[in-house]
């Protein structure tokens, strides 16, 4: 999966008066004309600053994506659904060891990441506060969760800062495993028995405003992202990424006969745009904010893993060795 | 307080719903390595990224997971990041000069305008 809606730090303006000018023409340049920036590259200081943001809660979002489908494996319909399962959360969690990587070619220690993500201080994707009831719930979130998740990433893919884009043109391969997979349960549901359908159609009810909110808040109201997306740190506005995904999914959702909880939810022939119900975005301020139903369970578990891995990290600990910042 | 969930594992470990505030200590996801694929044998190893471990053996496994996973793999060697030297991208300039020693180079001899030349010359004879 996943990191949509990424929080920006809201910058000053004028930060880059204090770059060096020629540097930065430099650098905007070579990013105009398609060129990756690497670890070892000059680069501003925003730049790195919110690189690593947006890189450290992407990799927040595949460790703690991993666990409302992860309370599943224990519980899965069939051995074969349990390893397919069981396959798809070590992807998510291999897409975090690629990721936490990534982030820390900026300089940023990987402990310090993880610190920051038990004690709450960093963020995560918004979705995974919410509980996944049934196993129903489980196919949504790998369908279209994972389907928003790859519009996100192969769009971040063709950004500028390098060890960024090679980790997610990684991870993207393996979500098209993840999408035919949910894809599969889902279809299974809604062609199956009544209860089968009624399962499916209640999570999907349940999900869908965690769906809308995935690609962050609405262009109108969410900070400025100019320089963010002209040194292609931000790929699409919210929006667009939102409009896509509703061209891509909403066919396929209805095609199968269930119903999207928005009266309101159509093509508007004439832009060509979705029309929706404007998704709760209080809501998402409060449960991004610590609020939702399992912002709670998601840190103490993440915490426990730590805790009890704690003997096995200092068993290893070689105090002698000294880290080093990886190299791409 | 501990933390009530649909799952009843995590019921049962009671964790707390307040963090305790226990943070993990510098390098206890150990140093960095660098890792290298090979596909096929006769292929050459590539980098494809790098992962943190205790030991060069535990490297080897976790490489093992994080980038042979899927598809053909044949080998893969890691290597310390703190045992790679690098040149600088601001260095650059000192390959420049290769353009211009042509004499290195296959394409720096032409010798078919020559032999041609040759060849007329001395068909007129
Ligand atoms: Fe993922
Ligand atoms: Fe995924």
């Amino acid at each position: 999966m996943y990191g949509g809606g990424y929080i920006f730090e809201e910058s000053k303006n004028g930060h880059s008066e204090e770059e060096d000018q020629i540097k930065l023409q430099k650098f905007e340049e070579r990013i105009a004309a398609g060129e990756k920036i690497e670890p070892s590259d000059w680069m501003p200081a925003e730049y790195r600053k919110q690189l690593i943001r947006m890189i450290e809660q992407h990799a927040h979002s595949e460790i703690i994506g991993a666990l409302p489908e992860g309370t599943w494996i224990t519980r899965a319909p069939g051995f074969r659904r349990k390893l397919a399962l069981m396959a798809k959360v070590q992807d998510e969690v291999g897409h975090a060891q690629l990721l936490y990587s990534a982030a820390e070619t900026l300089g940023k220690p990987r402990e310090q990441m993880i610190n920051d993500l038990i004690t709450g201080k960093s963020k995560y994707s918004n979705v995974f506060n919410y509980p996944a009831v049934t196993w129903a719930d489980t196919a949504v979130i790998a369908w279209l969760i994972d389907a928003g998740a790859i519009i996100n990433q192969v769009a971040n893919s063709k950004g500028s800062y390098g060890p960024y884009c090679r980790a997610l043109e990684r991870i993207c391969l393996e979500e098209s495993f993840h999408l035919k997979y949910g894809h599969d349960n889902v279809v299974f549901l809604a062609t199956g028995t009544s209860q089968q359908r009624q399962m499916v159609q209640d999570a999907l009810i349940r999900w869908w405003p965690p769906i809308m909110h995935f690609f962050g808040p609405s262009d109108k109201i969410s900070v400025h992202t100019e320089t963010l997306m002209r040194w292609k740190v931000k790929m699409a506005s919210n929006d667009d990424m939102r409009q896509k995904f509703l061209d891509m999914y909403v066919p396929k959702i209805w095609e199968l006969g269930l119903t999207i909880p928005d009266p309101k939810l159509k093509k508007n022939n004439e832009t060509g745009k979705w029309e929706y119900t404007e998704p709760d975005w209080e809501e998402f301020k409060r449960v991004i904010n610590g609020d939702g139903p399992c912002n709670k369970e998601r840190l103490a578990v993440r915490r426990r893993a730590e805790e009890k891995g704690e003997w096995v990290r200092n068993a290893l600990l070689r105090p002698s060795e000294k880290y080093t910042v990886p190299l791409s | 307080m501990s933390i009530k969930s649909l799952d009843p594992r995590i019921t049962r470990e009671q964790l707390p719903d307040e963090s305790d505030n226990n943070p993990i200590k510098e390098l206890h996801q150990w140093q960095t390595y660098e890792v290298f694929h090979q596909s096929k044998k006769g292929d050459r190893h590539i980098h494809v990224g790098s992962l943190h471990a205790p030991n060069a053996e535990m490297a080897i496994l976790l490489a093992k997971e994080q980038y042979a996973r899927r598809y053909k793999c044949v080998n893969l060697w890691v290597v310390k990041t703190s045992d790679v030297f690098i040149t600088d991208y601001d260095d650059e300039d000192m390959f420049e000069a290769n353009q211009e020693k042509m004499y290195r180079e296959a394409g720096g001899y032409k010798v078919m305008d020559r032999i041609n030349k040759f060849k007329t010359e001395h068909k007129k004879n």
